[in-house]
């Protein structure tokens, strides 16, 4: 399973040379991939309830961190769906991208996300998880910002990163309280990170199960799309479709509602789980539809119902009851496959005749006849029309909520709300661009090529497929899935035709009527949007028509146009208004372009910082023995303190820099003297390098003059004194503090025989904490070019003047 | 800023600080050493090449012979310091320090995959069975100080030779 995952993001690596080999055809040589994904773990089908397979690898086995992954009902499923979806639309991308420029790139993050995503529901390790999810954060803001020349998706991809990595370090908190407290329970550390053994434990007594449970939910929120975390859904928008088709419908918006899922049987099922859950399901559910309805733009529309099924599917973990999990199986894995197909038939459209906006469209049914039915069919499974798919998603919902006591009325008619509006949109998006009289579109409407269409029909196709013999589903994946969220074995029973029985007819009246009244709602809007839109079109120039457009039913649009940025939206823009402000604040005052100004506020920092604790805590005391001081050490002491002040006193750079040297050398004899070599070397050959570098840069000075005052040298004087001070305090401090000598004693002992060096430094640097030394030359690589960088700039800026 | 003794003396000293600095790499294992004050070290030499000549004549160095650089033969080193004329050939094999900096961190991330492929946690050292001779004991540890050293010269150099540049 580790291989699958590490599989992909070596594809994704090598992506844009393909790309660069096999230009159009790359889209269907990478979908390979995912496609033999697909059949590898579909070895695996019928999974059985409660069946597992498990791999692990050792990665920070100190910390409980390992690299391991489990493959059961609920995982699997995720892993079709990305796999499948997947290996489509990436063949949809390469047609869809055509000779756009970037299309390795697009290749490349395409396939990092699915390598994360693969990742996130396979791992089995709360830290491994984490990373994961960060990594579907990270690229899907790489693919929401794939046209990072314009500013609105730069902004949209901004948006989406910030809100759901904020929501991932909230997740990161939770879960590393869920790994203090299931070791406080009594799990062993190796295996405290692993989820599959959380199960053994009873975090709900424990008086941490409160934070946890609101930091996990605030990730899988901000993920999933909850209100009031939406906002960033509907601007991600400004992907390119195919991202949207994959991102936003089946996979990542799903890796909140997939955390809920799998934590479900460790965390849910108490009172506070089904409080906030459902209370923020439900308006989720709400807002979504209704703020659909206002849409015109085919991709905002398709997102905000699925902020509004994502709404449903929370509600219904939430309530957590044996049917509402069944509900919320068929209904994630219906929705993943119809929207998928819907967002493809939405780029179609775009494609093809170069609007999204729903009432410039109209009558391509006989231009692009195979889009039209695939779009139909999947708007059904949408709308929940028999015999699809989303009829049992929706037929199992209404089941579900008649089936809780106390809230189940309020429930059922929240539901069926928003699902009246779901199939009004669901046929605004599918019947209204292909019937009606035909409108002229910027671009020549003509049917999409075989790559753009192959998605959209298998899915749609699919969907229908599953409705007609529901029981192929919940024998295959069904029933393992339900086991694995609800933590007991089930036998999930999927049905057309539920037979007569009172509970069964009110599901159906229902359904129906949900149906009917959608249709007859999407009958009116449609007059209403259109006609309006012409007449405001048509009153624009004179001020007083456009109020009576207005009044006449733009109103909708207008009114969802204007709640819009009232919400959410405003407070994060504020936010972030805020924060660059503050930024900027402080930069002005730390960063002000003089270095002596950056010196003096680090120096100071560092003599406030330290001072404080040590003179609180730290008694520094001098040994017995300090005032031996042998002859040749005080020789090196005068000369070391000689240097540091003719370095003040200089009149020349030059000598400055000479007598900083004689400063060094002599810290370097110190360390001779005192046994370390190591350290007077390296002291040495950075006390060469400086004198260069000093050398190379007063080149470029102009000559010195002393500018500053009296009283500017006397504030220095006492500045570097107290530093000073400080400094001699701490060594102090450190003589005087007895350390225990374990670790010097395990490192002395180890060295030869475990690390075959006799240098016991140098064994440690770069054997025994050889990581730290990786991060240390990485940053020194890093800092490298930073300067390179730097003078590089500079050199071209002038460049750029002399022109 | 020509000195014909500057000159001179670093043609014949850069030789010898190229195999001092090999020579306190290789050491660094058992007594005071090291890639980090190799690295510094084998810097200095070229920033002093590069202030008694001018920083090209520092890069051409770099291009001539990668082998300098990272030590490989000690008579090759010797040789290319004295006879430093570039050829068209060689220039394919240029070093730019940027590439140095690269080389070094994946050279030491890299001699920590070794453990890995065993199953044991990554950076763990891993040893031949027998010494080398003239090297000792030759492990994975060896590649992670190499990795030091280039890292230390190519950032080092990087910032010299592009302040000495400017």
């Amino acid at each position: 399973m580790g291989w699958s995952v590490l599989g992909i993001f070596t594809l994704a690596l090598f992506a844009p040379f393909l790309h660069r080999l096999l230009g159009r055809a790359t889209g269907w040589v990478l979908a390979l991939f995912p496609f033999t994904l697909v059949v590898f773990f579909g070895r695996h089908l019928p999974i059985l309830p409660g069946e597992r397979f498990a791999t692990s690898w050792s990665w920070v086995p100190s910390l409980g961190v390992d690299l391991s992954f489990v493959l059961d009902g609920l995982s699997l499923t995720f892993v079709l769906l990305i796999g499948g979806i997947g290996a489509l639309v990436l063949i949809y991308s390469g047609a869809y991208l055509g000779e756009q420029s970037g299309g390795g790139r697009f290749f490349a993050y395409l396939l990092l996300f699915m390598g994360s995503m693969l990742g996130l529901v396979l791992s089995d390790n709360v830290i491994t998880l984490f990373v994961f999810w960060e990594l579907t954060s990270i690229s899907s803001y790489l693919l929401i910002g794939f046209h990072h020349q314009t500013d609105s998706s730069r902004a949209s991809a901004l948006k989406a990163l910030l809100v759901t990595g904020a929501g991932g370090l909230l997740l990161l908190a939770g879960l590393l309280l869920m790994m203090l407290a299931a070791v406080q329970l009594g799990l062993p550390l190796e295996t405290a990170g692993r989820i599959s053994a959380m199960f053994s434990v009873n975090f709900q007594q424990h008086p941490l199960y409160m934070p946890i449970l609101v930091l996990l939910l605030l990730g899988a929120f901000t993920k999933s799309a909850q209100v009031p975390f939406h906002f960033w859904l509907p601007a991600a928008m400004a992907a390119p479709t195919p991202v949207s088709a994959y991102l936003h419908s089946a996979t990542m918006v799903k890796a909140g509602v997939y955390i809920l899922a799998r934590f479900h049987p460790i965390l849910g099922g108490t009172l506070q789980w089904k409080t906030l859950m459902i209370g923020v399901g439900v308006v989720t559910m709400l807002v979504g539809a209704i703020m659909a309805t206002g849409q015109r733009d085919l991709k905002r529309i398709l997102a905000y119902s699925t902020i509004s099924v994502l709404g449903i599917l929370t509600t219904l973990l939430g309530v957590g009851t044996v049917q509402a999990i069944e509900a919320a199986v068929v209904f994630l894995v219906a929705h993943a496959l119809y929207k998928a197909a819907l967002f493809m038939v939405a780029g179609n459209i775009d494609h093809e005749t170069g609007t999204r906006d729903v009432t410039r469209l109209g009558g391509l049914r006989s231009l692009m006849p195979v889009t039209a039915i695939t779009g139909i069919l999947a708007a059904f499974s949408k709308a929940g029309a028999p015999p699809m798919f989303g009829f049992l998603g929706k037929e199992a919902l209404y089941t579900a909520k008649l089936d809780i006591e106390t809230i189940g009325l309020w429930l059922i008619i929240g539901a069926v709300v928003a699902n009246v509006l779901l199939v009004a949109m669901s046929l605004v998006v599918a019947v209204w661009p292909f019937f009606g009289s035909f409108r002229q579109t910027p671009k020549t409407p003509h049917e999409a090529p075989i790559s753009m269409l192959l998605g959209p029909v298998l899915l749609a196709g699919f969907g229908m497929f599953v409705g007609l013999i529901p029981g192929a589903f919940d024998r295959s994946v069904g029933s393992a899935m339900s086991t694995a969220i609800l933590g007991f074995p089930v036998e999930m029973k999927l049905k057309l035709w539920h037979g007569l029985n009172p509970e069964s007819i009110l599901v159906m009246a229902l359904s129906g009527f949900t149906l009917a009244t959608g249709f007859v709602l999407f009958m009116k809007l449609r007059p209403w949007l259109t006609h309006t839109l012409e007449l405001a079109c048509r009153l624009e120039p004179w001020g007083p028509g456009v109020r009576r457009a207005w009044q006449e039913g733009r109103l909708l649009h207008e009114l969802t146009c204007r709640l819009e940025p009232l919400g959410p939206t405003r407070a994060y823009e504020r936010l972030l208004a805020g924060l660059a402000w503050s930024a900027q604040g402080v930069t002005r005052l730390i960063q002000s372009g003089y270095l002596r100004r950056y010196i003096l506020i680090t120096i100071l920092a560092v003599v406030g910082l330290v001072s404080y604790p040590l003179l609180h805590s730290i008694q520094p005391q001098l040994s017995q023995n300090a005032w031996q001081i042998r002859p040749h050490e005080a020789v090196v002491a005068l000369l070391t303190l000689a240097g540091a002040i003719a370095t003040v006193r200089a009149r020349y750079r030059l000598t400055g820099v000479a007598a900083l040297g004689v400063t060094g050398l002599g810290i370097a004899l110190t360390f001779v003297m005192f046994g370390a070599p190591d350290l007077a070397m390296t002291q040495v050959m950075v006390e060469t390098l400086t004198v260069i570098l000093f050398v190379l840069v007063f080149y470029h000075l102009p000559p010195f003059v002393p500018r500053s005052t009296r009283r500017q040298r006397f504030r220095d004087l006492v500045i570097s004194m107290s530093a000073g001070l400080v400094m001699a305090l701490v060594v102090l401090a450190t003589a005087s503090i007895h350390l225990e000598p374990v670790l010097s004693d395990f490192f002395a002992r180890q060295s030869l025989s475990a690390a075959y060096g006799r240098n016991v430094v140098n064994v440690i640097l770069v054997d025994f904490r050889a990581l730290d030394t990786l991060g240390e030359i990485t940053v020194l690589a890093v800092a490298g070019f930073g300067v390179y960088a730097l003078l590089r700039l500079k050199a071209r800026q002038k460049g750029e003047v002399q022109k | 800023m020509k000195s014909l003794i500057l000159q001179t003396a670093s043609r014949y000293l850069i030789v010898l600080l190229v195999i001092f600095s090999v020579f306190i790499l290789l050491r660094g294992h058992n007594e005071p050493g090291g890639g980090f004050v190799g690295g510094l070290l084998i810097a200095g030499a070229f920033a002093l090449y590069g202030l008694a000549y001018e920083p090209k004549a520092a890069r051409r160095l770099l291009r001539l012979d990668p082998r300098t650089i990272i030590g490989v033969g000690l008579v090759t080193a010797a040789g290319s310091g004295l006879a430093y004329e570039p050829k068209a050939a060689r220039r394919l094999l240029r070093l730019d320090p940027r590439t140095i900096i690269g080389v070094g961190l994946v050279t030491a991330a890299g001699s920590g995959l070794a453990a890995v492929w065993h199953g044991q946690p990554f950076l763990t050292g891993q040893w031949l069975p027998y010494p080398i001779p003239f090297l000792g004991k030759l492990g994975t540890v060896f590649f992670f100080d190499l990795g030091v050293y280039l890292v230390v010269l190519g950032t080092a150099l990087l910032v010299l030779l592009t302040l000495e540049e400017e």
